[in-house]
């Protein structure tokens, strides 16, 4: 903020001419990417879905500094919520408008029912109930096909409906000015869309009185109750909306898939989504996204640049590329708290926390 | 009444396992305050080493006595996962130890998804069998079974618990431990080795976790790379229970859960079948009651939901734990 001032109006100019710039560039995008396949797009769409988790955990653990190992579950939650309300399985078809902010709000009531009995507990004692709570949840989807079968079990819900506004369909491909636009491409720009409004959100949220006090709960939790601050509540706020976060999130990949299962709600991808908070920085809403965006792309090129390398070298693939990404997955972890606690792009308080806490030792 | 004692039997069978892992986790806690979040891999290691060992000699030589390859198997995996704890010691939690509370929580996750990995790498992606190489005798006690194995996990973790308790309250490691877990700094003026002193406990730790694998891999006759995930939580809640840090309540923790999991398991299929509810029988339900036939909210695969429950229960309720004195209060 401040260097936007100091310099007054030339610089002004300049970061409005970079915003231009970076969004000329992103509107342009997936059309670059589809030249080199569709599954680009879709990866890029997953990407931004990623990120999406990413902010939302980011409430959590960023800013109120609550390690919160089961967020899938909410993710989990607000994606069978939208698979169950507009899907066959039930024979219900709401429109999406109507869903999201109902997945939103289960997904919130879920954050809460965690959250309520838990808060009070020490910060790992914390991590492992939440860990548990992300395992009870994926139990049970897993397990109530029976006797009445509202999830179907291990086999998901299939034929899931797409967005639509009237007769607009988000998965259907047409034809705009001569370019051939495809339903990925549709789904980038709503999610991107999606993706600004949630950044905004988050941005106006750290600076209100709320994000404050998040992040006074985070650096001492007895002086900011001292300082007034109903840590409980403030503290279960940050989990409901987290959830709810999590839980638009999970709607919206609902219906880009078409299908979901409980396999995409497993512990791993609440690690992997920490990962990509831990990575970019906790608590910096820019180094979030750019995490989220490294550790869902590096993947990905891994997958098309490791096996033919492997095929070249050795003649067969030795190392799948996915034990590749996990084992990256566990080494980024590992050393980004040896090397740089603070991520790869951190927030200023925490740079300065952890700068002070090396001065200590 | 028989199904009531063979649950209670398989469940102080799988509680003995519990509790010979939540001693590696109550270890390492009360003495640095640290939740060994990778503790649940070392035990995946140790049963997937002596696995290997045991394949490996019953087909080499076939005529060795069933007790000798458990044995041979037991000493291969017991240095691999002491090794394996000292190194995720000195690489992830060493140079953390003055860090924020979560840094090392994080490396640990770090940790496990890398020996995870490392083990589907080195070993399988697909589930290894356990030999049966110590035969399934069965013994009959009241109308219920009980297997060779079982009595063996039983009576090994039994003499483990013992060895340790006397490791600790006799020795001048123990000694040692104990004064580091009172105060780290004080201990240290004491002329402890702190660093050695931790180092340790994560071996001792380790290994205790190596001989629970070879327990649990021999008594499901199965070991896959992702079975530590689950036993460390569930162990980690028995160590809660019994309250953290407390030795003699890790072991009473582990075999409650393991007791509270396996009547549950036998019994929530009855417990929870809306048949038995004479209105609802009667009414919205006739058709599927008819005949004997049931209506079953929760079956036995929520078996691995009761652990988390209790987890959750007991942190609530008490979260010092049944046995836990104090409860520190550093964030």
């Amino acid at each position: 903020m401040m260097s936007l001032f100091r310099d007054g109006a030339s610089s002004k100019q300049a970061s409005r001419a970079a915003i231009v710039l970076i969004a000329l560039v992103l509107i342009a995008l997936p059309f670059a990417l589809a030249q080199a396949g569709t599954a680009w797009v879709r990866i890029t769409n997953l990407a931004i879905l990623f990120a999406l988790l990413s902010l939302g955990l980011n409430i959590v653990v960023g800013f109120a500094g609550l390690l919160d190992l089961g967020y899938i579950a909410f993710y989990g939650v607000g994606a069978y919520c939208y698979a169950l309300l507009a899907s066959p399985h039930f024979g219900l078809h709401l429109p999406f408008w109507v869903i999201l902010p109902i997945g939103a709000a289960v997904a919130c009531l879920f954050g809460v029912l965690l959250g309520a009995p838990t808060l009070k507990l020490r910060g790992d004692y914390l991590a492992i109930v939440t860990l548990g709570f992300g395992e009870i949840i994926r139990i049970f989807l897993n397990n109530l096909s029976q006797p009445l079968n509202i999830t179907n079990g291990p086999q998901g819900v299939t034929l899931i409906d797409p967005f639509r506004v009237g007769s607009f369909n988000f998965s259907k491909p047409e034809q705009w000015f001569g370019l051939a636009v495809s339903g990925p491409i549709k789904y980038y720009y709503l999610l991107l869309v999606v993706l600004v409004l949630v950044m905004i959100v988050n941005v106006r949220l750290q600076d209100s009185r709320i994000g404050r006090a998040w992040v006074a709960i985070r650096e001492d939790e007895t002086a900011a109750q001292a300082m007034g601050i109903n840590t409980r509540n403030v503290k279960l706020l940050a989990f409901a909306m987290g959830a709810s976060f999590g839980g638009i999130a999970g709607g919206m990949f609902a219906a880009m898939q078409g299908f979901v299962s409980p396999e995409s709600f497993v512990l791993v991808e609440s690690i992997m989504v920490l990962a990509m908070v831990v990575l970019g920085g906790m608590g910096n809403i820019w180094g979030v996204v750019l995490g989220a965006i490294l550790l869902s792309f590096v993947p990905e090129l891994l997958r098309y640049t490791v096996e033919p390398f492997q095929k070249a070298v050795f003649g067969k693939t030795l190392i799948e590329p996915e034990v590749i990404r996990m084992l990256l997955f566990g080494l980024a972890l590992v050393l980004m708290m040896l090397y740089r606690p603070a991520g790869l792009w951190p927030s200023r308080t925490r740079r300065r926390e952890l700068a002070r806490a090396k001065r200590a030792r | 009444m028989d199904i009531f004692l063979q649950q209670l039997i398989n469940g102080l069978t799988l509680g003995s396992v519990y509790a010979i892992v939540a001693l590696g986790y109550t270890m390492v806690y009360g003495i640095i305050q640290l939740i060994n979040f990778a503790h649940g891999e070392v035990v995946m290691v140790g049963a997937m080493v002596a696995l290997t060992v045991i394949g490996a000699l019953a087909k080499a030589v076939p005529g060795m006595p069933p007790f000798l390859i458990m044995g041979i198997a037991v000493a291969c995996a017991v240095p691999v996962c002491m090794a394996v704890g000292y190194g995720m010691e000195r690489i992830a939690y060493r140079p953390l130890r003055r860090a924020p509370r979560l840094a090392p929580l994080i490396t640990a996750i770090g940790i496990s998804i890398i020996l995870q990995h490392l083990a589907l790498l080195i070993f399988s992606r697909n589930p290894l069998s356990f030999p049966q190489i110590l035969g399934n005798r069965m013994f009959e006690v009241a109308g219920a079974h009980i297997s060779a194995v079982q009595i063996a996990i039983i009576l090994g973790s039994v003499a483990l618990m013992t060895g340790l308790t006397l490791l600790v309250y006799k020795t001048r490691l123990g000694i040692a431990m104990r004064a580091t877990s009172e105060n780290v700094q004080v201990a240290g003026l004491m002329g402890v080795n702190i660093n050695r002193v931790i180092s340790a406990t994560f071996v001792i730790g380790a290994a205790l976790g190596a001989i629970a694998g070879v327990m649990v891999g021999t008594y499901y006759g199965i070991a896959h790379y992702t079975m530590g995930a689950m036993l460390g939580l569930k162990a980690f809640s028995a160590a809660v229970l019994g309250g953290i840090g407390n030795l003699a309540g890790a072991m009473l923790g582990g075999i409650l859960l393991g007791i509270v999991e396996a009547l549950g398991a036998g019994y929530i299929g009855e417990f929870t079948d809306l048949c038995q509810v004479s209105w609802l029988a009667a009414g919205p339900l006739a058709e599927r009651c008819a005949d004997g036939g049931n209506f079953v909210l929760f079956g036995s695969n929520y078996q691995d939901v009761f652990a988390f429950f209790v987890l959750i229960i007991v942190l609530i309720f008490r979260p010092s734990g049944l046995l836990g004195e104090r409860v520190s209060d550093r964030a």
